[in-house]
């Protein structure tokens, strides 16, 4: 704390000026942090205009009949917010932003090992991003597939598809180069002292995140060049008119898929970890298991993407088997579900924001991994499968686990990055608001589900009129507590804030410097001599 | 502050992890080709005769001279690489200039190979190819996918090696400072690789 006066004299990572000045100083800049505020206001305009298109959706809900749309526009608006969602938001989500920000920080390095092609990373990234949503305008309509792109309708739908599966294979090359950028650094740069088993444990999940995004992403990548060689070229690979298996599609999609919803949990689970530990002021409870359950989730997460497909014709012995595996995953998740209350356990709790936020992950992350297993499970999965519930239990994962995790980091590591302190009370409330909101918006569709209302319609039977109603305004109320959230932090950004480079007892690399960060981090790269939380 | 955006990243240099950078890179060239595998695998098990009698329309000298083609290109990438850890530039420009004339080579016979089908009216989306059975369309299809894919990866590939074969020239890459040709070199064998899979799968089989 004494050497906080000298930090003082050197301009911080958002002021600094280099070759170009300004904005363009931004968009040529290949230091870590500077990409990673660079892919959070991306993501957050991204994110926004998705949680619109869910607004409208479920405004046409409210009552059965058409309110405001068509079927048509139903469609495609379900497709797009899941495109944005899914590859614009969660899969990038908290790697791209708080790894790049915090990730060389944590190891103690000045930065990634290869800058520039982090930097070439983002441009992908927005390049795919541009491409995704002209094909919501351009063409002949917004592609109408749902983000899946389910051969054969996707080949025989005259909507956009060809451009927005163009984008996706892009944002995929992207996320491929950022794993494998976060892979080397780790393996390269890691400061004097900080060993393998000293990394906090956002490290080992952005470890475990880069190998599947390195291994994962390449299938869906041919897949998606496939289904483009088929639209354009009329190569029959998955219309069973010409021979095709559009089964072999949903495989080949899975493949990918399923492991890139561990793309977008694990981070989060890390960030989880760093909140549980500092708001506790005590070292995480079990460091190794939850290391290694990390890295299972990360394995295990590539052998159960059948469980998507248990009604689309597979022989029963591999059904039984992708259930099986299925129920193995809950096994790391649950170990880590474990540690995080007993780390609580004789802690000296601090109540703050970001804790809040990481006890509501807990929370929808435990009711969606436990509907999870209704859905792994062979004979409920059928009874359920395509209908509300579906759609409930993901939105718990994606949104609950991957979205609160993502908050919980912004708040965790907001004074850390602009150097001001944003306003609890406030911060709390809108919490408070976003939480009720989100279940009332989420939980009625499990019942929905149950009683057999079918996802991805624009109109619906009258009996199911009470819980739409419910979950309708139950979105009004997520997104008044999600404006509170966000006006809350873009308010602090505007004001004078503290000098403060370790508002939480944080024990970690990034509070032992200064808020915001100079531009190669540490004046010295530090020799670390103690375990990664190091609380006495 | 005299920072600009860029000189932080230029100060650090770390062959080690340029060369981990390129083999994780291969890594997921494997699995993108594992999936048009995966595919292959999957119509060749459904439609074993057509497969084994659409292949006899391919020309197995014509694959083999590819073959031995690509085979001793990546044998004078990895001269040049030898060369250069010896200092010795001038053997390294020339294996390098053969090994792009190699390359040339096989896009050449490429060309040409495919040349002939598309004369014949034998292309992804013909009459021709519409009005063949589904085994024989699937291997025609994933022949030209799959030898096209590969064939854009050559290209890339080339690109890679003239790179390099300037750098070499200019003296910035030499023998202290040799990471890129060693990754265009590995890049290149990957490319090998792939068409050493490519080969056997449409030209021999039985």
């Amino acid at each position: 704390m004494t050497e906080q006066k000298e930090h003082k004299h050197e301009p911080n990572f958002l002021e600094y000026q280099g070759k170009h000045r300004g904005l363009m100083g931004w968009l040529t800049s290949t230091d870590h942090k500077r990409i990673g505020l660079m892919y959070f206001y991306a993501m957050m305009t991204f994110f926004l205009s998705g949680v619109i298109m869910g607004l409208l959706m479920k405004f046409e809900l409210i009552s059965p009949g058409q309110q405001i749309m068509g079927a048509q526009t139903y469609n495609g608006l379900f497709t797009v917010h899941g495109l944005t969602m899914i590859f614009l938001f969660v899969i990038p989500g908290v790697a791209a932003v708080f790894g790049n920000l915090f990730l060389p920080i944590m190891i103690g390095a000045k930065d990634v090992s290869f800058p520039r092609l982090n930097l070439f990373s983002w441009y992908l990234y927005i390049l795919g991003a541009i491409i995704v949503i002209t094909s919501q305008f351009m063409g002949s309509g917004p592609p109408d597939t749902g983000w899946t792109f389910y051969a054969p309708y996707s080949l025989k739908t005259n909507t956009n598809v060809v451009a927005a599966v163009t984008g996706a294979f892009i944002l995929g090359f992207s996320s491929i180069l950022t794993g494998l950028n976060f892979l080397v650094t780790m393996h390269r740069l890691r400061a004097p002292g900080m060993g393998w088993m000293r990394m906090p444990i956002f490290c080992w999940t952005l470890y475990g995140t880069g190998w599947i995004q390195l291994l994962a992403t390449p299938v869906v990548g041919i897949t998606f060049l496939m289904v483009i060689a088929e639209r354009t070229l009329g190569i029959g690979f998955f219309d069973p008119a010409l021979g095709g298996d559009p089964i072999l599609y949903q495989h080949l999609f899975w493949i990918y898929s399923h492991p890139a919803v561990y793309i977008m949990i694990l981070p989060a689970m890390g960030v989880i970890t760093e909140i549980m530990v500092t708001f506790s002021r005590k070292t995480v409870f079990g460091y190794s298991a939850m290391l290694v359950s990390s890295m299972a989730i990360a394995f295990v997460g590539y052998f159960v993407w059948g469980h998507h497909m248990f009604t689309s014709g597979m022989s029963s012995t591999a059904r039984w088997v992708f259930s099986f595996i299925t129920f193995l995953v809950a096994i790391p998740s649950a170990i880590k579900v474990f540690n995080w209350t007993a780390t609580l356990y004789k802690g000296s709790i601090n109540l703050q924001t970001p804790f809040f936020w990481a006890l509501g992950f807990i929370f929808v992350f435990m009711i969606g991994g436990f509907s999870g297993l209704v859905l792994g499970s062979l004979a409920t999965d059928i009874h359920v499968h395509d209908t509300a519930f579906v759609v409930a239990h993901f939105h718990y994962i994606v949104f609950g686990g991957t979205g609160f995790a993502f908050f919980a980091a912004l708040h965790y590591w907001y004074p850390k990055i602009y150097g001001k302190v944003y306003n609890g009370k406030i911060a709390n409330i809108g919490l408070v608001i976003f939480f009720i909101g989100f279940n009332l918006l989420y939980f009625p569709m499990f019942y929905l589900g149950m009683v057999g209302m079918p996802r991805r319609y624009y109109d619906y039977l009258p009996q199911f009129t009470t819980p739409n109603i419910i979950s309708t305004v139950g979105s009004w109320i997520m997104v008044t507590g999600l404006l509170i959230v966000i006006i809350n932090l873009l308010k602090a950004r505007k004001g004078s804030g503290k000098e403060i480079n370790d508002p939480w007892d944080g024990k970690t690399l990034e509070w032992t410097i200064a808020s915001p960060p100079i531009l190669e981090n540490f004046e010295e790269i530090p020799v670390v001599d103690h375990e990664a939380y190091d609380y006495k | 502050m005299e920072n600009t955006t860029t000189h932080h990243a230029d100060l650090h240099r770390d062959d080690t992890a340029a060369k981990i950078g390129m083999w994780l890179f291969i890594f997921t060239e494997i699995l993108l080709f594992g999936g048009m595998f995966i595919v292959y695998s999957v119509y060749r098990f459904r439609n074993p005769v057509a497969f084994h009698l659409a292949h006899e329309e391919l020309s197995i000298p014509i694959g083999l001279l590819n073959t031995v083609i690509l085979l001793v290109s990546s044998a004078t990438v990895a001269i040049s690489i030898s060369a250069i850890q010896k200092s010795d530039k001038k053997v390294a420009l020339i294996s390098l200039m053969i090994t792009l004339l190699l390359a040339l080579t096989f896009l050449v016979n490429k060309y040409f190979e495919w040349g002939a089908k598309f004369e014949h009216g034998m292309y992804p989306g013909s009459e021709l190819m519409k009005n063949l059975g589904h085994g024989d369309m699937l291997f025609f299809s994933l022949y030209f996918f799959m030898t096209g894919l590969h064939a854009v990866h050559i290209i890339v590939g080339m690109v890679l090696l003239s790179v390099s074969l300037y750098k070499v020239n200019n003296g910035a890459i030499n023998s202290g400072r040799y990471a890129l040709l060693e990754n265009s070199g590995l890049y290149w064998h990957l490319v090998d690789l792939i068409w050493i899979f490519l080969f056997p799968l449409f030209y021999l089989i039985h």
